[in-house]
């Protein structure tokens, strides 16, 4: 099947707008069956996927401006391969987790979600600039919806915020992105989006710095990096569970993706020459944010923010160019997305119980929801990082591949993950153990079926993947390698080339 | 005794006057038709007006570029074909829209139609000189018809937008008048050409720049009245307000795209003889138009006078495209034209639908957001579209004026202008908030008390169905006939020399 990317992408736009058709009561099977199907063929994907090529496959191409050199370019290697199964996976956990009895108008919620898992699975496909940029900015869209038509009672400024927000970062990416295809037009004499072409092209180091800056201006909004970061706590503060869950699991991922995509290859002396100003501002993010959500009362805030303070770490590992670091951000993302998945799924669990966030209304849970605080105290074991879950992988990969550029810089950040553990357990233990302190609380219900379905997925995958992440990581740490190899090749400065390292391999670690 | 002038028909080249004549006579037939019967319905005429202007761009596709003709003040080149080809194309959508289900007071006079016509054949004159004088009187046919096509619109705000709009196309006119009349003291011809050999060799002679100069700046304030460029705006969104809801899409497009092919004849020749002032001038214009129109527009509680200030703002837009004054750039003005035509006509023809006789939503407004609240729940498809057309004229990809907006930008990149795209981005990004804001009324609030099916689909009938599904398809499918398209644009201006 030649045409894998092309199905995976427009397959749930199709579906979705036959969805419209589809009657208000059967909305919600028709989306899991969808959404079923669509993770199917993802995974199909993986399967027909060879790990030892590092290179790009499934490629399609074809033009769509040719005077412009815009085209339709499809690829995936081992780092996009991943997110793009964990964006399907996420969309149908979603779905599949939409309550019937409290969701009105179930059937635009699935429209908008589908449409949504469409511009996701582009982004993350899109080997075109402008093609990335339309996905990019398309999934703002469905996003917006969600939040704004669902979400809490400040609902319509909190969509309004992120759309703008992020409207407004990408429009500078914008810029950079046709000043990058004006370089090669004058280098080369032809127009071209494709990254692929963009890969072979050496950039001035003065203006790598420029085109790093605007593209920066696009990606630091989306992760969100320090201090760009406001716009978030009101999207998830007021989105409904399923549209935080899609947030924090695959949207955010856009922007780290991004860096990776991008930024890394297409400016490695930039890049490394930012080194310092990335690491600062991670660190920032990691130990701010932690200490905000430290002082959060609400539980979903505490978790966004223990979501921001996560995104830090992989943005660490994203700049300490070597494949360690590079290779466990990747993988970090992925159980970023499968843990803060969980968790906003966990706490959309209980405000859908008691209509309250607040974790002082909670105590004692343990003993009225034991199977809810099993589940949850798994998550947030991963979510801390103990070893054997699939917290731990990523964040020792990514400290390893630090410690290279920046001892001290390791140790804030370890010693932030710390702080993590702290926080997360006073918020298990304030809600969970203990005697039952609000006797409204004794009334209340253990997971559903649904509920289970929803998360005892995610429970699998966060212990296979903690015990034997080989299979994720083999392919992720393949494509790395080419990336680095890459980017030394296009490195200007001795300076450059120095900071890249490509030789040890993210295997040996394991 | 003066010799009699010999002028052999085949000099006269009247074949370039094919189009105009067309026009004119198709509106001197609506008329005739109407001396001999009278009552008929509009629909006949809004047929024929229709098959006279397909004859009409059959005719003007027909012709050979690089044509001079009648004592060689018309000019047939590629731009000239490209322009009218455009304005006949929106004609086309706009017409059908006299078909409302309710009756209106200006369409049941055929003079309505043949005024549309008469003011066709001005616009393509302009177009297709290079003559100022040509350029003149067909800028005047133009305006004086679309003054009274406003007027017919038979309420008290219309007629004050028409006396509104022809006090300020007056002024326009006079500043034109004098813009010309030095460049022909510099000069001693009224042709494009000559006055460009004359300002490139005399340009260095003292005191000439001023005088130059001097007229650059009157021909600028001319058209930016034409164009509605800030400060010259002001008259717009009331001419718009009381204009009815197609006619203001109309001159959002139609006339303006005109103005921009003159200035782009006049300005970009005197930025290549080396005026740098004019480049500058247009510069500041178009930067401080899309800012200012942007912010104006975020006040605004009425649909249609967002929707004004929007396209204020995209006017800025392509402005600043004559000012860059690259082939791609005046590329990037039709383009951007011929895309952003069938999205903001959309978009007014959807305020079309839901107008009423009587204001019946608010005091002073047609339609203030209020009236879209919740529409989602109502009528989806209808809500649906309306946001479609929004998130393309925010330059949301893949939507069509996206393409437009991203060619300009690219544009401005390719000569070094990287933070006139910046501005670009930053405006767009303004933008966003109030096309967003009637998405947001659309989709995410409480639909009104009034809000039924027959208030909002009020004046909806078959043809206005057709071509509202006609500009969807157009806008959305964008990405597939932006290629073809780019590749004849850019021969046809190509060829022109520009």
């Amino acid at each position: 099947m030649s045409h894998i990317l092309s199905v995976l992408i427009f397959f749930p736009a199709l579906a979705g707008i036959l969805g419209f058709v589809v009657d208000k009561r059967s909305a919600k099977a028709y989306g899991i069956a969808v959404a079923a199907l669509e993770f199917l063929i993802s995974i199909w994907l993986w399967m027909a996927y060879d790990s030892s090529n590092p290179g790009m496959q499934f490629t399609e191409f074809m033009p769509i401006i040719s005077q412009f050199g815009i085209s339709y370019n499809l690829g995936i290697d081992g780092i996009s391969l991943f997110i793009l199964i964990l964006s399907t996976m996420i969309t149908l956990l979603g779905i599949i987790s939409l309550d019937e009895k409290k969701i009105n108008n179930m059937k635009n919620m699935v429209v908008s979600l589908l449409f949504l898992e469409m511009t996701m699975v582009g982004v993350f496909a899109a080997l075109d600039a402008v093609v990335f940029y339309l996905f990019w900015e398309l999934s703002l869209v469905p996003m917006l919806y969600i939040i704004g038509a669902w979400g809490g009672p400040t609902r319509v400024y909190a969509a309004i915020k992120f759309f703008l927000y992020t409207f407004a970062g990408s429009l500078i990416m914008l810029v950079g992105l046709l000043v990058i295809a004006n370089l090669y037009h004058d280098i080369s004499g032809t127009w071209s989006f494709n990254l692929m072409d963009w890969y072979h092209m050496g950039i001035r180091e003065d203006l790598q710095f420029w085109l790093f800056l605007s593209l920066f201006a696009g990606f630091a909004i989306k992760v969100p990096m320090f201090p760009f970061h406001t716009w978030l706590p009101h999207a998830h503060g007021q989105a409904p569970t399923v549209g935080s869950v899609i947030l924090a699991a695959v949207l955010l991922k856009m922007g780290t993706y991004g860096f990776v995509r991008f930024s890394l290859p297409l400016f490695p002396d930039a890049s490394v020459s930012m080194i310092p100003f990335i690491m600062t501002l991670s660190l920032i993010m990691v130990v701010y944010t932690a200490m905000v959500a430290f002082a959060q009362k609400d539980m979903k805030q505490v978790v966004a923010y223990s979501s921001v303070s996560h995104m830090g770490i992989i943005m660490l590992g994203t700049f300490a160019m070597n494949a360690e670091g590079l290779a466990g951000s990747i993988f970090l993302m992925l159980s970023h997305g499968i843990v803060s998945g969980a968790l906003f799924f966990l706490v959309g669990v209980i405000y859908d119980r008691t209509k309250t966030k607040y974790m002082s209304e909670f105590g004692g849970l343990a003993s009225i929801m034991p199977v809810y605080a099993t589940v949850f105290g798994v998550i947030l074991m991963a979510s801390v990082g103990l070893p054997l879950t699939i917290g731990f992988v990523g964040e020792f990969l990514v400290l390893l591949g630090f410690y290279k550029v920046s001892v001290i810089g390791t140790i804030i950040a370890g010693s932030t993950i710390i702080i993590g553990a702290v926080y997360m357990l006073v918020l298990f233990k304030k809600s969970f153990f203990g005697p039952v302190t609000n006797e409204k609380n004794r009334g209340l219900t253990d997971l559903n079926g649904r509920e289970l379905a929803t998360l005892l997925p995610l429970v699998a995958i966060v212990i296979w993947l903690g015990v034997y992440p080989k299979p994720v990581l083999g392919p992720i740490d393949n494509s790395v390698k080419n990336l680095l190899v890459t980017m030394e090749k296009k490195a200007l400065t001795p300076k450059t080339k120095e900071a890249i390292i490509i030789s040890q391999s993210a295997k040996e670690v394991e | 005794m003066l010799e009699p002038i010999k002028v052999s028909l085949e000099s006269l080249n009247l074949i370039t006057l094919a189009p105009m004549l067309i026009a004119i006579i198709g509106g001197l037939t609506i008329l005739t038709i109407d001396l001999f019967k009278e009552n008929l319905d509009k629909s006949l005429y809004v047929m024929l007006t229709i098959l006279v202007i397909l004859i009409d761009l059959g005719a003007t596709l027909g012709l050979a570029v690089n044509e001079r003709g009648f004592f060689d003040v018309m000019l047939i080149d590629g731009l000239a074909i490209v322009t009218q080809a455009i304005m006949l194309i929106a004609s086309m959508l706009f017409v059908p829209l006299a078909l409302t289900s309710k009756r209106f007071h200006e369409y049941s006079y055929p003079e309505f139609f043949a005024l549309l016509l008469f003011m066709l054949a001005g616009l393509q004159f302009m177009v297709s000189s290079d003559n100022l004088i040509l350029i003149f009187i067909g800028l005047e046919t133009s305006s004086l018809s679309l003054y009274t096509l406003i007027a017919l619109h038979n309420r008290h705000n219309s007629f004050e937008a028409a006396v509104k709009y022809f006090t300020m196309g007056a002024l326009a006119a006079g500043f034109y008048a004098m813009g010309s009349a030095i460049l022909y003291g510099v000069s001693g011809s009224l042709e494009l050409y000559q006055i460009a050999e004359a300002v490139g060799s005399r340009i260095d002679d003292t005191g000439m720049l001023a005088l130059i100069i001097g007229g650059a700046a009157f021909l600028l304030a001319s058209f930016s009245f034409k164009l509605s460029l800030f400060p010259f705006h002001t008259w717009a969104p009331d001419v718009y307000e009381g204009a009815s809801a197609p006619l203001a899409g109309y001159m959002s497009i139609v006339p303006k795209l005109a103005a921009f092919v003159v200035s782009m004849r006049i300005f970009e020749m005197l930025i290549d003889q080396g005026v740098v002032w004019v480049q500058t001038a247009v510069l500041v214009l178009a930067v401080v138009t899309m800012t200012a129109a942007n912010l104006m527009a975020l006040v605004q509680e009425d649909v249609k006078r967002m929707l004004a200030y929007s396209s204020i703002s995209h006017a800025g837009f392509v402005m600043a495209a004559i000012a860059i004054a690259t082939t791609k750039a005046n590329t990037a003005v039709f383009l951007y034209y011929g895309l952003f035509l069938f999205t903001n006509l959309g978009a007014f023809a959807m305020l079309w639908v839901s107008r009423h006789k009587h204001q019946i939503h608010h005091a002073r407004f047609d339609h203030p957001y209020e009236k879209f609240s919740g529409m989602i729940n109502i009528m989806p498809m209808g809500a649906v579209v309306m946001a479609l057309f929004m998130l393309s004229l925010a330059g949301v990809p893949p939507f069509s004026v996206f393409w437009g907006k991203v060619y300009i930008m690219s544009a401005a990149v390719d000569v070094n202008m990287v933070w006139l795209a910046i501005v670009m981005g930053i405006n767009s990004a303004i933008s966003a908030y109030y096309y967003l804001k009637l998405i947001v009324y659309m989709f995410l609030k409480e639909p009104s008390k009034q809000m039924k099916q027959e208030t909002v689909y009020y004046n909806v009938s078959k043809p206005l169905m057709t071509i509202l599904g006609l500009t969807v398809f157009v806008t959305v499918g964008s990405m597939f006939y932006v290629d073809p398209l780019i590749e004849y644009i850019t021969e046809m201006v190509q060829i022109s020399g520009f």
